[in-house]
């Protein structure tokens, strides 16, 4: 067991855990922040994207001993105006069905629309590629992101 | 008297002999000191142990001709729609760093090192169909200074002896079910050993294609 300092989303945070322990689990378990969700445990769906200094980040295959950054998760990214655009978009496009993946897609998304402020469809099929939504919801989140990057002018 | 003039006489003449002795037999002690340099024959022999070395999937899997880097000892395509990206780091939202950090994850299986990333296009060393050049056309690659980040051969052997994604072909940490992958086909000090005798052959490399 080892001793974490972590920031998140701006606070904060002392953990106690195994170093090996993915940050995924530290950020559900210890801190109860379940908004990160658990899909496949081998960085292939994108569902547990949290941003570690602003990139996205799998945090499911990221051990604690690896962290080296501030955390921002999909509790915390609604505080950056383009997080905020984000997450509007998302709601007036109606992007959500079952809505387990969304978190991952929102923070992969942010982190797509901060570098590439006017992507183009291409840019967002390369971005999103690796974030898997089982409800097919790809062609609202492609509405929502240009949608949010309207909104971002 | 004339025991001392003949040995007076005879002075130079053992002078001159043991000069001799001194140049000949340090020349020879000097021989042995500095190896002399590898023939272009040994230097062919040398470059094909590095082939061997450069074509492993430790190191081609990231020397790709195409839009993605591969993984495994099979070098499938990566997964989850990872791209190279306009600087072989990904693209935003899926850079090599959203999985690959400073190092080796063991607890997770997700290999890691500095500044991890594709060898730029220049440095490929395979085809489009993801089959590995041939010996001399990866030479000729590696050993053009137009391609390779200006590397003469001094710096390629450095290059192989510290760069840090080098020496992690040999530390590669472990799968995702616990088991090592597997390392280049020699050890690194082989490695470097073949490259110094390559690179004091003058670099050369095979004919044809």
């Amino acid at each position: 067991m080892a001793t974490y300092h972590l920031t998140v989303n701006g606070q904060r945070k002392e953990v106690n855990v195994d170093p090996s322990t993915p940050l995924l689990w530290v950020l559900r378990e210890e801190l109860k922040m379940t908004g990160t969700k658990y899909g496949c445990g081998i960085s292939a769906c994108g569902a547990c994207t949290v941003h570690v200094d602003g990139v996205a980040t799998r945090s499911c295959v990221l051990p604690m001993s690896l962290v080296g950054g501030a955390i921002t998760t999909i509790e915390g990214i609604g505080q950056d105006p383009v997080g905020r655009a984000v997450q509007d978009a998302w709601v007036d496009k109606d992007v959500v069905q079952c809505g387990y993946c969304q978190s991952g897609q929102i923070m992969t998304a942010v982190a797509l629309l901060k570098a590439t402020p006017k992507p183009t469809d291409t840019n967002i099929e390369e971005s999103m590629g690796g974030n898997l939504c089982r409800c097919a919801t790809y062609v609202r989140i492609r509405e929502a992101i240009k949608n949010a990057s309207q909104q971002l002018k | 008297m004339q025991m001392n003039r003949v040995a007076l006489l005879l002075t130079p003449v053992f002078s001159a002999m043991f000069a001799t002795w001194v140049l000949v037999f340090g020349a020879f002690a000097h021989a042995d000191d500095v190896k002399p340099e590898a023939s272009r024959a040994e230097g062919l022999t040398a470059w094909e142990q590095i082939y061997s070395v450069l074509t492993s999937p430790r190191c081609i899997n990231c020397h790709t001709a195409t839009n993605y880097p591969q993984q495994g000892d099979d070098r499938h395509r990566h997964f989850a729609n990872v791209i190279r990206g306009p600087e072989g780091k990904g693209v935003p939202g899926l850079n090599c760093l959203s999985c690959h950090h400073e190092a080796n994850a063991d607890s997770t299986g997700v290999p890691g090192g500095p500044n991890w990333h594709l060898a730029p296009l220049s440095m490929q060393w395979q085809d489009l169909n993801d089959r590995p050049l041939s010996s001399a056309a990866v030479c000729r690659s590696v050993t053009d200074r137009s391609k390779n980040e200006s590397m003469d051969g001094p710096a390629l052997l450095k290059h192989h002896q510290e760069a840090e994604l080098v020496l992690w072909a040999w530390n590669p940490g472990v799968r995702p079910d616990g088991t090592a992958r597997t390392t280049p086909p020699l050890t690194h000090a082989e490695f470097v050993a073949a490259t110094r005798t390559w690179v004091d052959a003058g670099t050369p490399c095979p004919k044809g294609k």
